[in-house]
Formats: structure tokens, sequence, C-alpha cells
């Protein structure tokens, strides 16, 4: 794995909002690589620039300058239907607002994913199952999403982002909706994801606890990285 | 893919039953409106030109009348006489029978009943090119049309009225002054293509007629009979030549008379209905063009009302080409839907209609078929913008969306 191009890797990325007086440095000269495997904690002041990383680390948005290397290849350079394959192929998403469909059954919103990649029917229930199941949703398949708790809406949203099995999930403060409680059960599933499954996690949050239970640890300050350090003792239990 | 996003649509427009019931309802007026009056007119069509083969498909009428070809303004002419009506018989070889007509309105008593009806003066021929039978009695003899003598054949519904179940024949009624021996009943043919009763008039001969009731010896009408369907062009020529020259009509000058033939009347009686199917159609058209500005709106409002969830979609990897598709089949079913209800719709209507004016009902499966793909072809020209503008959409923005 040492051998190949990091899984990300951000050289002197900047976006830039407006221009003249109204200019806003989003994100002012950012350099950081991920390598595959890894859960990581993103940290910062509101406005610090986290959600515009995620959103470019997402292929949602593209940097103003600087370069974007997934795997080695550069994102600025791809067109606005390669960058949707690449976030069907190897991306998963999760938000603070869950974003479920409305009116739509937990099962079909993890399996609609693998209905963008042309999956037969009867695959694509069977993984969208196994992916409910391991969120711990067994039984709730076919509630809506108005049926479900904030803590259940949060875990098919989880389901969704990991049923195509991505090379990273990216999840914007996903327990910024959620009390304590579930908050420490989402951040326990997805250490779990992360420890068995290989999956890379990159979290961002505002929370010190949630934070501990990532081995890394980006903050975020005015547009730049603050700090960026490996968490010696391993996450809570 | 495409089947998911058809059960997608179909649900979106469940979900919203009434707005998209109030969405449709041009495009089902519209089809509705133009399956039914075609359905209809298709239906008096095939009536009208049944009832007019059925005049007989060799029949050739001449009436003295010049129609301008221009204008198709038709002027009276000179009437012809008897020995046209004669000349015609035995100089043109391509017509098996000719006959004479002079047509007054009379009064017929018998009795204590009496009806108003027509007497039709005629000769020889009269039956064999209007194709009609004799089915009591006896037709009229040749000595008899001579001689003009006071004898006449009976139309069914005249027999009845005056009649009922008694048998007319050898009876003596009054047409008008003339005293008239009933010889024969002519067979029952029915209403006609208007409505009206044409078994309600008596024949007698044409001399009878002339001497007694018109007062002159001029011939209002003439009846052929083409040999055969082939020779009928050629006996239209024929006679067309014959009465030129009989009538002194110099070369260059048009005709001051007019032939047509079963088939020319047919096209006659059914090119009015070709009018008012073309002016349907602009009807339909500017009502599908009505209805599909209202699908465009709907589907704009939807776009705007699902933002987020398009946002989602291309967040988790939709391309543009399947957000655009998904929206184009919403309106496609939307609008297809509304034109089968219309289609329905007029086909029911159409079928109470035929059914109330007693009109067969004449399904034309290439105008339901038009209708639908009309349908469907606006919901692809009117939801294509709503959905290029769904699929342009800005994932960031839309999630963003509330
Ligand atoms: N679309 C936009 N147009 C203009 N400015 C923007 C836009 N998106 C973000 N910004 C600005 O960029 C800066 C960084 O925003 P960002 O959303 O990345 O912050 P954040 O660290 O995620 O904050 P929070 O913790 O509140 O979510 C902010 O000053 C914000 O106002
Ligand atoms: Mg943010």
């Amino acid at each position: 794995m040492a051998s190949g191009p990091p899984l990300i890797e951000f050289r002197d990325v900047r976006r830039y909002y407006g221009s003249g007086e109204t200019l806003v440095k989003a994100l002012d000269g950012v350099d950081f690589r991920i390598v595959d495997g890894e859960f990581l904690a993103v940290m910062g002041p509101s406005g610090s620039g986290k959600s515009t990383c995620m959103n470019i680390l997402g292929c949602l948005d593209s940097p103003t300058q600087g370069h974007y290397l997934f795997r080695g290849i550069d994102i600025g350079r791809l067109t606005r239907d390669q960058r949707a394959l690449l976030r069907r192929n190897y991306l998963g998403f999760v938000f603070q607002g869950f974003n479920l469909l409305k009116r739509t059954t937990a099962l079909e919103n993890v399996e609609l994913p693998l209905v963008y990649r042309g999956m037969a029917p009867g695959q694509r229930r069977k993984r969208a199952l196994a992916a409910l199941r391991a969120v711990g949703l067994e039984g709730r398949e076919h509630h809506t999403s108005a049926e479900l708790s904030g803590g259940q809406q949060q875990r098919v949203a989880i389901a969704r982002a990991i049923v195509t099995e991505p090379a990273i999930l990216l999840a914007d403060e996903p327990t910024g909706n959620l009390d304590s409680e579930r908050s420490h059960e989402i951040m326990r599933l997805l250490t779990a994801l992360n420890r068995e499954n290989g999956l890379t996690v990159l979290v961002v949050t505002h929370e010190p606890d949630m934070a501990e239970y990532a081995r890394r640890t980006l903050v975020f300050r005015d547009g730049h990285i603050a700090s960026d350090e490996a968490r010696v003792r391993e996450a809570v239990p | 893919m495409i089947w998911s996003a058809v059960r997608l649509a179909w649900r979106e427009i469940m979900n919203n039953l009434l707005r998209s019931g109030l969405t449709v309802l041009g495009i089902i007026i519209g089809v509705a409106a133009v399956i039914a009056m075609v359905t209809l007119g298709g239906g008096a069509t095939a009536y009208v030109s049944n009832q007019i083969s059925g005049l007989g498909s060799n029949l050739i009428i001449i009436f003295p009348a010049t129609t301008n070809s221009t204008t198709g303004e038709v002027l009276p002419a000179p009437p012809f006489k008897p020995e046209d009506v004669h000349a015609i018989r035995t100089e043109v070889t391509s017509v098996s029978a000719v006959a004479g007509v002079v047509s007054r309105s009379v009064q017929a008593v018998y009795g204590n009943a009496n009806r108003r009806t027509q007497v039709n003066g005629t000769d020889q021929g009269y039956e064999e090119v209007r194709d009609w039978q004799v089915v009591e009695g006896r037709s009229f003899s040749d000595a008899e049309l001579r001689s003009g003598r006071g004898v006449c054949v009976l139309g069914a519904s005249l027999r009845k009225d005056l009649f009922g179940a008694q048998s007319p024949l050898g009876e003596k009624i009054r047409l008008g002054q003339i005293p008239c021996e009933i010889i024969g009943v002519l067979e029952e043919k029915g209403a006609s293509a208007l409505g009206s009763d044409q078994d309600n008039f008596v024949l007698a001969p044409l001399e009878l007629v002339q001497r007694r009731i018109s007062g002159t010896r001029d011939v209002e009408l003439i009846y052929a009979s083409a040999k055969t369907e082939e020779a009928r062009g050629r006996a239209i020529n024929e006679i067309t030549a014959l009465l030129r020259e009989r009538r002194h009509v110099r070369v260059g000058e048009p005709d001051d008379f007019t032939v047509r033939d079963q088939k020319e009347l047919a096209e006659f009686a059914t090119s009015t209905l070709g009018v008012l199917t073309g002016f349907l159609s602009a009807i339909a058209a500017i009502s599908l063009l009505v209805g599909g500005i209202g699908i465009m709106n709907i589907m704009l409002v939807s776009v705007t009302e699902r933002t987020r969830e398009i946002g989602i979609r291309l967040a988790i990897g939709a391309l543009e080409r399947n957000v655009l598709m998904q929206f184009l089949i919403e309106a496609v079913l939307l609008s297809s839907l509304g034109g089968t209800i219309g289609i329905l719709i007029g086909l029911a209507v159409a079928g109470a209609g035929a059914s109330l004016l007693k009109m067969p009902f004449v399904l034309d499966p290439g105008i339901v078929a038009i209708a639908f793909l009309f349908s469907a072809l606006v919901g692809i020209v009117f939801g294509y913008f709503p959905a290029r503008r769904a699929a342009q959409l800005d994932p960031i923005e839309a999630l963003r969306y509330e």
C-alpha cells in the first residue's frame, strides 16, 4: 500500500468565495494526506473551513487553486459526470441532517446508490439488507424515515453510505443532531466499521468527546490546518 | 434503472394525486374532445357513405344546373325534355337504365286518411336505377307509361299510413286532384342519412305528372345506371357529350348541366366533415399546448420542492442524465396518463353519442395511437426544460436547500 499513491492528497488547496470586498478564503492553502484504513476527526471553530474541505473531498466542489489527488488522480481535471462516477464508486456520505428521502423506506434508501450502479434488484436487496444489519437496524427495513428516531435515521444514512463499499466515508457532523447517548452509539458504529472492515473514515465534529474515537485529528483555523496529530492512546472502548 | 425511475415517477404522481389530476386536466379535455369528435365524425362519415352507396354504386345523376368549377357555385339552367331522356336511353350504350323524373309535393288522400307526400313522375327504369324493388303488385307497363294512365306505386311508409294492414292493391287514391289506382308497393328503405323518411313517396307515370300536375313537358332530373362500375366513367363522358350536342353548348363553353356519380356525392357529403375534423385538430393542438404548459409549470414547482432530494441523489452518485431521465419520465408518465384518460373519456362520449344519434360507432385505432403519442410527446417537450434544470442543480446548494 505504501508503494502506490495515497488515497487522498491535498496540495496547497484553496477555495475562495466571492471577490474583491466580499472575498472569503474558506480554505487558504491546505496540505494533508490520508491513507487507507485511517480514522480521522476534523475539528475547528465554526467557519474555519471544515465543511468546505469535506465538499471538496467529496467531489461535490472543486478547489479554486491547488490540487486534490484521489489515488493520484487530479480531481480538478474531471468533468461533472466523472466526479459523479467517483462519488458513486468510491465515496460514502453521511450528513448532519441525515438526508434520507422522504416517504421512502429504510431499505429503499439504502438500495438507492446500488440502483444508480445498475445492480440487479435481487442482489441489490441482499446487499441493502446486509448493510442495514451491519448498522443494527434489522427489523426496521420497511419503516419510512418519518417512522424512525434521529439515531436510527443516521444509521440508515450510514448503511446507505457503506452499502457500496466505498474507499472512504465522509461524515460532516454526523452526531450534530443527536443526543450524547445516540452520538456515542454512532461513533462506536463508525469505529467498528473502521476496525473490522478497514473502512477509511473522516468525521467532522465540534465535540472533543467524539474526536476521541479517531486515531488522528485535523484542526482547522481560518482556512488553515492549525494542527494534525495522531492519537497515541487507542480510542475509548 | 428505467423501471425504478418509472416506479418512482408513478409514486410521485400518486402522492400528489389532486395536483397531478389538475395538471393534466388540459390534456384530458383536449384529447377527449378530439377523440370524441373524430370518432363521431368517422361514424357519421361511414353512415353517410353507406347511405349514398345505398343509392346503387353505378348510379349517375344528371341535373340541369351549371356548376362553377372554381367556386363550386350551382346555377340553374334550362330543364331537360323527355327526348333527352330517350336519347340517352337509346344512344348511350354504356348505361343499362335511364329514368327522367319530375317531383311535386302533393296531398295523398284515401277515404278519411290523408298525408302530405311527394309524387315522383317517372318513366321506365326508375326501379332499376334507384335499386327499388316492387314487393307487392307490379310496376308500370309500357302502355301505362306511354298513355300516362292514372296508376301509381306506393312507398312503404305511405302505404302503412293510408292502408295499415289492408291490401292497397286495386284501391284508388287521390294525389292532389288526380285519382290513381294502386298497382304496386315498394320495399321499405328506412330513414335517410339526414333522418328523413325515404319511403314517404309515390311513383306515377311521368306523362301523368307532367300533364296533370307540373303542367309542362320539362324533366327536372335524370337518373342513369352504368352497366358496370368500370363503365361509369365512359357513361359520364358519353352522356356529357350527347347532352352538350342536344343542348347546343358550343365548344369551349362550360356544360349547362351537371353529371355526378355516387362517389362524387359521397365525397361532397363527407368533405364537410373533413373541414370539421381540421377545425377540431386546431382545437386539439391548442389544448395540448395549454396542457403542456401546465405540465411544465407543475414540473418546475416539483423540481423546486424536491431540490434537496435531487441534491441527495447527486451526492450518492446520480449522473446528470439519471436525474434528467427521472423528471422526464415523470412528465411523460403524467402527460400520457392524461392522454389515456382523455382517450377513454372521448371514446365513452363518442359511444354514447353514436347510440343516441343511432349512428355506427367507428373506432379508429390510428387516431387513438396518435392521440396517445402526442400526449406523450407533450410530456417530453414540456418536461425537458424542468428536467434539465433539475439535472444541472449544484449538489452542494441543493443539499443545503430548505
Ligand atoms: N457558498 C458559499 N458562498 C460564500 N461563502 C461561503 C460559502 N460556503 C461557505 N462559505 C464561507 O466559507 C467559510 C467556511 O465555511 P464552512 O462551511 O467550511 O465552515 P465550517 O468549518 O464547516 O463551519 P461550521 O462548523 O459552522 O459548519 C465561512 O466563512 C463561510 O461563510
Ligand atoms: Mg460545517
